[in-house]
């Protein structure tokens, strides 16, 4: 357990250093949810109607841009040869690597969730909602995107690709996850798609390692 | 199940194959043009929707191939990677354009059936929706092939997609079922078609029997093309090997 | 005869669907078959460059 940790607060002391990542992806966050007034008219009540489904989408998306580098990055400079090497279950490792991504980029995208549903007009009713969809549907999407980023690190243009095979994969939790919003925003309870939005994510914790790790090993040898 | 890890070897593979070709390729011709007969000819026009229930005959099949060719390919990747069999891993790869072909036929032809029945080109009715998923999932799939250099390691790395993505078509199903259910509260949708008659079941099972033996045929041509293909660059890497000084 | 063509009115969206189902069908068919076509005659070219003169 403690080398988990202690690959834990690596991979979270590279984030930190880096510090860009976080500030990319909760602008492109920012600038997406900008854009929806631009483009269907700023007219509230609209804005509101279609506040859930644009935040998740948009949280989505967010949540595709550091995946090309979660694996990347290690590949390149051999450690990832080093990891395969630990005492650690390579499983086990993806675990690591994908808590860390999601502390230094899915909280800070859940926690500044209801400043951007505000400029979207969102109830504030649902709020709590949203953000404990985002809670438990950010680590998710991380865990579905690394079995795409082990796929492709290592192909040329495997960033394009990458979105092409995590997406439809996605789908699933963005449906539960902004039909909870959505039915908190109705005034309906959103136990339910909450529920299903919770086991979308277990089931993502209990298979997305065995698959990203079988993914990584076909990079190693 | 040794008689299975005989096709393993590839000559065998082709060999088994030369001789079932032609009897699907009789099979399927005989059976559309039955089912053709029977379905746009024989079979009476529906009381609510008229002629446009014919298009099921084609509609259905295709869907029903859609997913048997990804279930298909699943079962194949497995065997891949389980036991290794260098044929399973390109009889998977051979299954995936077929496969996204019959899922376009069936988005294609749901399409038009659906523009008379409901009046809208495209509903996210929740059949129509997972198979929409299916198909981005058909082409990451062969996108995941054409990417990598290493064809080893790129059928593994398919393989590992098609086992996700098969994981993943149940889950979108019952999601977007639910999803579907909670969006649609008062409206009725009149889902699939008629109450299945013997007049429309029949040419349904016997065009669905022709799409089957058809998607057969063609697996196993592509199949054999690969395995060809795979023979092929096998001697050029030899030969450029031998090459080197 | 006129009728049967006319589907009842729904023409265009019946013949359309056999239509686009016959164009991939016949597609995926031709597209399987020249490639096969394509890697067997290399291969055998290639056998045959090394079995010699």
């Amino acid at each position: 357990m403690s080398v988990f940790g202690a690959l834990l607060r690596r991979d979270l002391a590279l984030a930190r250093r880096e510090g860009g990542a976080t500030f990319l992806v909760l602008g492109f966050f920012l600038i997406v949810i900008a854009l929806f007034p631009f483009g269907v008219g700023p007219e509230l009540d609209m804005l509101a109607r279609i506040a859930p489904g644009t935040l998740w989408v948009a949280a989505l998306l967010a949540a595709l841009l550091p995946l090309d580098r979660l694996f990347q990055a290690d590949r390149e400079d051999g450690s990832l040869d080093q990891l395969a090497l630990l005492p650690l279950p390579l499983e086990l490792v993806v675990l690591a690597k994908v808590a860390a991504q999601w502390l230094s980029i899915g909280l800070p995208l859940v926690v500044l969730s209801p400043l951007l549903a505000l400029l979207l007009n969102l109830p504030t009713e649902a709020m709590p909602t949203l953000m404990l969809s985002l809670a438990l549907g950010t680590p998710a999407l991380a865990l579905i995107g690394a079995i795409g980023a082990a796929l492709t690190v290592g192909i040329r243009r495997g960033g394009a690709l990458l979105s092409v095979l995590v997406l439809p994969l996605d789908v699933p939790v963005l449906i539960f996850g902004a039909g909870a919003v959505d039915a908190a925003a109705l005034g309906f309870e959103p136990t339910a798609h909450l529920m299903l939005l919770a086991a979308c994510a277990l089931a993502a914790l209990a298979l997305a390692p065995f698959a990203a790790a079988a993914a990584l090993r076909l990079s190693l040898d | 199940m040794a008689g299975l890890h005989a096709l393993a070897n590839p000559a065998k593979f082709v060999r088994l194959t030369d001789a079932l070709i032609p009897w699907c390729a009789g099979l399927a011709a005989l059976a559309i043009a039955a089912g053709l007969y029977l379905g746009l000819i024989e079979a009476p026009a529906d009381y609510q929707q008229g002629e446009t229930v014919r298009i099921m005959f084609v509609h259905v099949p295709s869907a029903w191939l859609a997913l048997g060719l990804y279930t298909g390919m699943a079962l194949a990747s497995a065997s891949g990677l389980i036991w290794r069999h260098p044929v399973a891993d390109l009889l998977a790869k051979a299954m995936a354009p077929i496969g996204a072909g019959f899922t376009l036929i069936a988005l294609i032809t749901g399409s038009l059936w659906g523009k008379p029945m409901w009046g809208a080109w495209w509903v996210w009715d929740a059949r129509l929706t997972s198979v929409l998923v299916l198909f981005f999932l058909y082409l990451g799939y062969m996108a995941i092939w054409q990417a990598y250099d290493d064809p080893t390691r790129g059928a593994r790395a398919a393989a590992i997609l098609a086992l996700v993505g098969f994981i993943n078509v149940p889950i979108v199903k019952f999601s977007v079922d639910w999803w579907n259910t909670l969006h649609q509260p008062a409206s009725v949708v009149k889902a699939g078609g008629p109450a299945i008659h013997p007049s429309i079941l029949t040419p349904l099972l016997i065009m669905a029997l022709g799409f089957f033996a058809f998607a057969a045929l063609v697996v196993m041509i592509r199949a054999q093309g690969e395995i060809a293909e795979r023979r092929l660059s096998a001697l050029r890497l030899a030969e450029a090997r031998s090459e080197t000084p | 005869m006129s009728e049967f063509f006319a589907m009842g009115g729904y023409a265009g969206f019946v013949w359309s669907a056999y239509g686009a189902t016959a164009l991939v069908m016949v597609g995926l068919l031709i597209w399987s078959w020249r490639s096969r076509k394509a890697a067997e005659a290399a291969l055998q070219q290639l056998e045959e460059a090394r079995r010699g003169p």
